[in-house]
């Protein structure tokens, strides 16, 4: 994976001096809270419901087993012995102590790891696939250009207070795990027919208050010009974006009232006069960054092992985990495996200090020593040899983590919630909890198959409620918590906002509701049609009809 | 009395901002509302002493043809949350090759200094109540940077004598 030079360390380490300047001088009283309150959004510290909350930056996704070692001791040091991982790839501490910040974001540079512009109006953290790299569908490795990009929006000098937060996904695969339709801007890494790296290029799509699917402004960027293009975008949002209402000052509402096509000209026309300029980016510097990411020492193998295959046979347990779990590799005889962060019981995406260390150490034994974490929350590790899953799926019972249900009903998206977060106008965990109490058997849900079920406990979406086969989101209605549910929501290239069934539930009614819309689709479904393909068959009527009915 | 940051240093200030555009100008050196600018071009330009202000949502390419003669262009910062004066110091330094001075007035703070400076201002008119000379030190809070900037090439165009650090490889 990349490593700092000289430079990025530098850089990283002039901020955690600049913090721990601002720190003193806002408890020394020289910076007041409206202007201390920019300053530490920019290094990820929010004023929460019970303590700060700090938002540190894992970007795209990926991890080397020293920095999850790292993660695992600030949770022990300065926080309650956990941390919470989140939909952008990041990881949150709940509890930890204001004035303790600088020296948390120390440790963090110590393993090249930051909190920079993890909040606030700015370019958030990059996002990407967690299989970059490895996937059997990948057409460009995006890894070096989420690096470049990351490098591009550090520090960015211009776009530092933007009209709203603005969050850019990559992905260099057919398949979208990145979820570049709903994100600020979302890349496709592709090929032309001569074989030239490019990128398709979406804009303005997002979730929250009003989601949206993005907007194809381009279809091919040569890469050389992408930092260009991005100024040229960011640029043109940051003029023109609305600054007078924040609940429509993100660029999809820029987009949309332009329209894409005349937002589109927009761009065009300011990229017209950077195009060529000193931010094109040299193959040299690809070819750098991108020498951080050699394929690791493989084994030369001829297909699948043989021993994973009969084991595979004889032992339904594993072979259940195998189905769910492990994903196929492109190199004949390796996997790609996901650690489930979605145990009955233990709020999605928490992992204690414990389990992050003993997941370091099977990252070393078994995956290279690296992992990524996936926007659905899970642990994903890129590398295991075939042979070997057996021993690992072993290991990860033992820790929690082995739950055979990637994809399933209970791999459930959700957010911090009303039991955490200050804006939440519903608690969002323990709907989760009641979902997966009420649907335990692993039979049922494996017949069931793919569903996604999404929670948020506010409008910010930060559960992706709206791209949920299933989405639940958390509303007040005069101070008491209830709940609305949409369904055909659908995430990756085929995003589709799902639509809401119809008034809102109280939480004890929110386990039901779920099993009259299964009723529906196991009825009706026909065969190998997945939940949310059988809701875009039929539409809403049936499962609205079943699920009120019963109401009444 | 706002404090005037020129040049890496705490200045006495020559010029008097003219916020209203309806006020009669003063006599000595005056930097005017972009309106009054554009209504008085040709009796204004004489003087030689009238500088331009742009609010944030101004267009900075209505100064496109006084760029080369403008002694001083300000840009206002009614809340320093609002970033769009960023972009039009890029766009006056670039693209229409000011060369005098660009100042950033308003709700200016030392913590927004360095970007600042990055994007092409060299003057900071400091509020009442902020320490010009505490501020001095957050111009230098970073050494350097990625992007390309109005003080700087990207890093990754730089040969090997601008910034010998990059292309020695990593850290450990």
């Amino acid at each position: 994976m990349y490593r700092y030079d000289a430079f990025d360390q530098r850089l990283v380490d002039e901020r955690v001096a600049q913090f721990r300047d601002q720190t003193r001088r806002f408890l020394a009283g020289e910076l007041t809270e409206d202007e201390f309150r920019p300053l530490r959004l920019q290094n990820g510290l929010y004023i929460q419901k019970y303590a700060p909350m700090l938002r540190v930056a894992i970007p795209y996704g990926l991890l080397a087993s020293r920095q999850l070692r790292k993660l695992a001791h600030i949770g022990r040091k300065y926080d309650k012995g956990y941390g919470h991982f989140t939909t952008r790839q990041n990881i949150q501490y709940n509890w930890p102590k204001l004035e303790e910040v600088p020296d948390i974001l120390a440790e963090l540079a110590s393993v090249e790891m930051h909190a920079i512009q993890t909040s606030g109006n700015c370019v958030r953290n990059i996002t990407s696939d967690h299989f970059a790299g490895v996937a059997a569908d990948e057409v460009v490795d995006p890894r070096p250009y989420n690096e470049l990009i990351r490098q591009w929006s550090t520090f960015h000098p211009e776009f530092a207070y933007l009209p709203r937060k603005f969050k850019i996904a990559i992905t260099g695969a057919t398949t979208d795990r990145a979820a570049i339709l709903v994100h600020d801007i979302g890349l496709q890494a592709v090929r032309d027919s001569a074989g030239d790296v490019g990128f398709r290029v979406i804009v303005g799509g997002g979730l929250g208050r009003t989601p949206i699917v993005g907007h194809v402004i381009r279809e091919f960027l040569p890469r050389a010009e992408i930092l260009n293009y991005l100024d040229a975008i960011l640029r043109v949002y940051n003029r023109f974006g609305r600054r007078d209402n924040m609940y429509k000052a993100r660029i999809k509402i820029l987009v949309k009232e332009r329209t894409p096509e005349v937002f589109a000209q927009n761009v065009e026309s300011e990229w017209e006069h950077l195009k060529g300029g000193p931010a094109t980016v040299p193959d040299e510097e690809i070819a750098r960054i991108a020498a951080h990411f050699p394929p690791p020492a493989y084994e030369t193998l001829t297909g699948d092992d043989t021993g994973f295959r009969s084991a595979v046979a004889d032992n339904r347990a594993f072979s259940n985990w195998v189905k769910r779990n492990v994903f196929p590799h492109k190199v004949p005889g390796y996997a790609i495996v996901t650690l489930s962060l979605k145990k009955t019981g233990v709020p999605p995406g928490d992992a204690t200090s414990d389990q992050m260390d003993a997941v370091a150490d099977l990252a070393d034994a078994y995956s290279f020593g690296e992992l990524t974490v996936s926007h659905e929350q899970n642990l994903i590790f890129t590398n295991v040899r075939q042979s070997q899953l057996l021993a690992l799926w072993s290991e990860l019972k033992g820790l929690g983590f082995a739950t055979p249900n990637i994809g399933l009903l209970t791999d459930i998206i959700c957010c911090p919630g009303g039991d955490f977060c200050s804006l939440a106008n519903a608690k969002s965990i323990p709907i989760a909890e009641a979902i997966q109490r009420r649907f335990d058997d692993l039979d049922y849900l494996h017949d069931l198959g793919d569903i996604d079920v999404n929670i948020s406990g506010c409008m910010n979406a930060c559960g992706h409620h709206h791209v949920g086969h299933i989405g639940i989101l958390g509303v007040d209605k005069n101070g008491a918590e209830w709940y609305q549910v949409t369904i055909g929501g659908t995430q990756g290239e085929h995003a589709a906002i799902g639509k809401v069934i119809g008034p809102s539930f109280a939480a004890h009614e929110m386990p039901d509701v779920i099993a009259r819309l299964l009723d529906v689709y196991v009825d009706r479904r026909h065969e190998d049609e997945r939940f949310v393909d059988t809701v875009k068959r039929l539409g809403l009527d049936p499962f609205k009809e079943r699920v009120y009915a019963a109401a009444h | 009395m706002p404090q005037l940051i020129k040049g890496g240093a705490v200045s006495d200030d020559r010029w008097t901002l003219v916020r209203d555009g309806a006020a009669s100008l003063p006599s000595a050196p005056a930097i005017v509302p972009l309106a009054t600018w554009l209504a008085k071009r040709d009796e204004l330009r004489m003087r030689g002493d009238v500088g331009v202000w742009l609010a944030p949502a101004d267009d900075p390419s209505l100064l496109a043809e006084d760029a080369a003669t403008l002694p001083v262009i300000a840009v206002d910062f009614p809340k320093f949350a609002d970033g769009r004066g960023y972009s039009i110091a890029r766009l006056l330094r670039e693209r229409f090759f000011f060369k005098g001075e660009l100042r950033a007035v308003g709700d200016v703070a030392r913590d927004q200094l360095y970007y600042l400076h990055q994007v092409g201002f060299d003057a900071f008119l400091l509020p009442d109540g902020k320490d010009a000379q505490d501020a001095l030190a957050s111009l230098r809070d970073f050494s350097d940077g990625y992007q390309v900037t109005n003080r700087r090439t990207p890093w990754f165009r730089r040969s090997d004598t601008d910034v010998p650090l990059r292309h020695r490889g990593a850290t450990e």
